[in-house]
């Protein structure tokens, strides 16, 4: 039987320092769920379409699941687990919770933080700049309209508190 | 009873109790659970659409790293029974559908062969290791032709590809289009779509030795059924079996099912004493997942001269797939049910073939049967309205029944509860200023631009349903438990997957007993914690789910009321609950806390015999009829002349879906709802090739619509109660669906009218309309 290589990664994920050893064609999504226990990052589809799986890396939101996790070495990234500090939510969530930008849910980890991605560019997007910002996320319990709202909330209450959180 | 006071919570916005797991990735899917030596599957699946096999060698694949077992269909047929289809159409072809094929794959997808392994990519590794020889079968594709004398079969035991054919004959049809001055022809097709719940199916499975438990977290609308089905096709005794939906990631119909995965994953989790699972992810859930719609339609409509519609003659094509889900063949019944629409019509006469082809099985998927009278008899109205000349919104008042013929029975046989579609669609008009539109309309013709505007007044079916129309019980079952420490619980049958009864159901129960809806924990989707159930589908959870609550929440009123009025020496009927207060009526100074209500029942030294301890309830309903929600949408479209893209400028819908108990989530199932439909009318196709491949087999050839290709929908409401259940509440989670596709394609339609195009089947794709404004249809 052939023997697996296995090679060693380090990288920051919500702020935690890891050291693991994987295998070369583990993505990074399944790293994040299986090895670390983050499942808030969803597989979806397996052909980058459907976003479910985003991460924020150096603050850039990329889908893990085309990804491997050997790319991600040395990266700092941030699940939808490491968003919220002390128990605070951030303006995103707290957005998409008020203005129901979610149903079943299972997109929202993706669709938020690729939102994030857009208003560290963007402070203030509209609502066709915002659309097109999530293309690559795919939702179909909402029809997008309470997401687009939601997003442009969170980007005024965080223009609002002064910058970027 | 007291008198009623205002609800509080009942028909406010209120944000909802299930957001904060979700949007911070504390929710726990069917692929969230890890469990101790867990073995994971993997499915090797035909390519084939049809062909025998003729060997299949798993040994290769047994040989892999990681690889505990390998399974081929022969290994299974005898300890996993055939797939069940839950029915009652006469004569129905019935060909068995086991969960792993072993003689004949029957469509591009088919399981053939299953691996477990310690790893989900070693079994996957191994699966593609499996060998199997097939001998190609004629693959039958085209609904249409498969009904011919002599066709390929895709069942060659049964002798037929036409599994039922069903006849409604109602009135005098011949006579009827013999004296008709307007006579219309048309195919209409209603295309093959895949849901694409963005979660893909999953399933775990775990047995518990010394209790003889089965435990199955499966991301399913349907864990009673799913239990049910699990006992009769792996003879494990129900009662042993647990079947949790934990937090589920839509489901859109495709999940109102009893899947082949199930069975197997719950199989192998007792024969190899380990914990299961199987994830297919995007591939196979679009291979392995029912798909929706796919009826072609031959229909005939007579009108007179001022437009009113006489008749209608249909043959409608069922594409069954190649065998039964759960429920594939009744879907259809749904839409000749529902052909007559919101008119009055006296002559109908509806042929329906149900027919296999060597597909992905069909099944019930968001409107279900529904959409697709919807888009006919709607296309319809306007036909009518192009043949006579007339305002498409003029044909329409002429053919609706008067809003005091309610209840009104339909040539269907259907008894619709409640309406006033006249209400919907003068508010729909008002709203966009009709007049001005079709001003505008001309303004813009005029000036070479293709602007269309398209109605669809529709109503549906709903509230899912009473038993006796029902082949598997169409009640729902609530609890409702008052604890002694004050917490309240809910624990209901239905089982919702983003559609928010944790908060709806809250709202509904902290009006009745004072409490706030943050006082009130939902449980659902665990058939140990809700014992009894039927499920989330047809716009039942709040119609039926919410009706069952709403009788539990009464009957803790009465026990409270009574127990009042023997603590407060006062006649039961004397006793007003309110705001959380109980007291003599006129007597308020004498109000009793419902918590001292509580400490009352379970501390129980002060109640009198004749009044039981504890503070719970438990209820069935059963409601007496579906409710029938309608309403009136109008979409705007551009059509790009030169490339054929068609963009929707406005959206515009009244609905009708009677109380209304939380308007942020009803507006929020309408936004889905009508971004559905209209994927239907201008994107979304399943398409197959002349081999049974299906050519839109991902999500970079399926084309689910992103946020760029829906518009803003402007949206309002009339209500209208239904006299069906006690919240009056007729369901909303279909109607957007229901209604858009049509709307869309009619403002297509009549956008193209100056090539003088009749009509266009779905998707109107560029290129479809590009061809039509060439004359080419």
């Amino acid at each position: 039987m052939t023997r697996i290589k296995m090679t060693r990664i380090r990288m920051s994920v919500n702020g935690v320092e890891h050291t693991h050893e994987v295998e070369a064609r583990t993505l990074l999504v399944h790293f994040l769920r299986e090895t670390l226990g983050l499942t808030g990052a969803h597989v979806g589809c397996e052909t980058s379409i459907c976003g479910a799986c985003t991460v924020l890396i150096g603050g850039r939101a990329v889908k893990s699941c085309t990804r491997l996790a050997v790319q991600a070495d040395g990266a700092e990234i941030t699940t939808i687990e490491g968003l919220a500090s002390d128990d605070e939510l951030h303006p995103l969530q707290q957005s998409f919770w008020d203005d129901h930008g979610l149903q079943c849910g299972f997109c929202t980890p993706g669709t938020i933080l690729a939102a994030h991605d857009l208003l560290t560019r963007n402070a203030d997007p509209d609502d066709a700049e915002i659309r097109h910002a999530l293309e690559g996320n795919l939702c179909r319990c909402t029809g997008y309209q309470n997401i687009v709202k939601a997003v442009r909330s969170a980007a005024a209450s965080m223009r609002e508190a002064g910058g970027t959180t | 009873m007291s008198a009623p006071t205002a609800p509080k919570f009942i028909g406010a916005p209120i944000r909802r109790k299930e957001d904060p797991r979700l949007i911070t990735g504390r929710a726990t899917y069917t692929d969230d659970i890890m469990l101790p030596r867990m073995v994971h599957v993997a499915l090797a699946r035909s390519p084939e659409a049809h062909a025998r096999i003729a060997s299949i060698d798993t040994s290769a694949a047994a040989a892999m790293p990681g690889v505990v077992e390998v399974y081929s269909g022969a290994d299974l047929k005898d300890v996993i029974a055939p797939l069940p289809c839950v029915h009652s159409i006469e004569d129905l072809k019935e060909p068995s559908h086991p969960a792993v094929a072993f003689e004949e794959v029957r469509y591009a997808g088919d399981a053939v062969a299953v691996v477990v392994a310690e790893s989900a990519v070693q079994a996957q590794d191994a699966a593609r290791e499996v060998v199997v020889e097939y001998e190609p079968l004629p693959v039958v594709v085209d609904v249409v032709a498969a009904t011919a004398e002599g066709s390929d079969l895709v069942h060659a035991d049964i002798g037929t590809n036409i599994a039922f054919t069903a006849v409604t004959d109602v009135g005098d049809v011949d006579s009827a289009f013999a004296g008709a001055r307007v006579v219309i022809e048309e195919r209409f097709v209603n295309q093959r779509q895949i849901p694409i719940a963005i979660e893909p199916r999953a399933v775990v499975a775990d047995f518990d030795a010394g209790y003889d438990k089965l435990t199955v977290w499966s991301s399913t609308q349907v864990p009673h059924f799913v239990r049910l089905l699990l006992a009769a096709v792996c003879g494990h005794p129900e009662t042993k079996i647990r079947v949790v939906a934990p937090e589920v990631g839509g489901g859109f119909g495709s999940k109102l099912n009893f899947y082949a995965e199930e069975a197997i994953v719950a199989y192998l989790a007792k024969a190899l004493r380990r914990p299961v699972k199987w994830n297919g992810g995007r591939t196979e859930d679009i291979l392995a997942t029912t798909h929706g719609r796919d009826q072609v339609c031959d229909l005939s409509i007579a009108a007179d001269d001022n437009g009113k519609l006489l008749a209608v003659r249909a043959t409608l094509y069922q594409d069954l797939g190649a065998y039964h889900q759960l429920l594939t063949p009744v879907i259809p019944g749904l839409t000749v049910g529902m052909l007559p629409g919101c008119y009055t019509l006296e002559h109908l006469q509806v042929t329906l073939h149900g027919v296999f082809t060597n597909k992905t099985p069909t099944d019930a998927y968001r409107g279900a049967g529904r959409p697709e009278a919807t888009f006919m008899i709607e296309r319809a109205m306007d036909l009518i309205a192009r043949a006579t000349g007339k305002d498409p919104v003029e044909v329409r008042r002429l053919n609706f029944p008067a809003a005091d013929a309610f209840p009104f029975t339909t040539a269907t046989g259907m008894e619709y509860d409640s309406g006033n579609y006249q209400a919907s669609l003068d508010k729909l008009l008002e709203m966009v200023d009709y007049d001005r539109l079709r001003a505008e309309q001309e303004t813009r013709r005029a000036a070479g631009e293709l602007f269309g505007v398209g109605l669809s007044t529709y109503v549906e079916i709903c509230g899912i349903g009473p038993s006796a129309a029902m082949t598997a019980g169409g009640w729902e079952a609530c609890e409702l438990e008052v604890r002694r420490t004050g917490g309240i619980v809910v624990k209901t049958g239905i089982s919702p997957h983003g559609q928010g009864q944790e908060t709806t159901f809250a709202q509904i129960v902290a009006d009745g007993l004072g409490v706030t809806p943050d006082d009130v924990e939902v449980l659902h989707g665990d058939t140990d914690t809700c014992e009894q159930g039927i499920g989330t589908f047809g716009s039942r959870g709040q119609a039926v789910g919410g009706a069952a609550l709403s009788r539990c929440v009464e009957t803790i009123q009465n026990k409270a009321r009574r127990i009042a009025a023997h603590l407060l020496e006062a006649s039961e009927d004397d006793i007003v609950f309110e705001a959380g207060k109980l007291f003599p009526r006129g007597v308020p100074a004498k109000a009793m806390d419902f918590q001292q209500i509580i400490d009352a029942a379970y501390v129980a030294s002060q109640l009198p015999p004749e009044i039981e301890p504890g503070l719970s309830a438990t209820h069935f309903f059963e409601p007496s009829n579906f409710t029938f929600p309608f309403g009136a949408h109008l979409a705007v479209v551009a059509v790009d002349k030169d490339t054929g893209v068609v963009t929707i400028e406005r959206y515009v819908a009244v609905d009708d879906c009677g109380r209304v108990i939380n308007p942020m989530i009803v507006e929020g199932q309408l936004h889905g709802g009508i971004a559905q439909g209209i994927a239907q009318a201008l994107y979304e196709e399943a398409v197959y090739d002349d081999n049974g491949q299906l050519l839109t087999g991902s999500l970079m050839d399926y084309a689910v619509p992103k946020a760029t290709a829906i518009p803003e929908f402007e949206l309002a409401r009339t209500e209208t109660l239904t006299p069906v259940n006690p919240l009056g509440a007729k369901g909303v989670g279909e109607a957007g669906t229901i209604a858009s596709s049509a709307a869309v394609i009619n403002a297509v339609v009549d956008a193209l009218s100056p090539f003088d195009v009749a009509h266009l089947n779905m998707p109107a794709s560029p290129q479809k309309v590009w061809r039509a404004m060439q004359g080419g249809g």
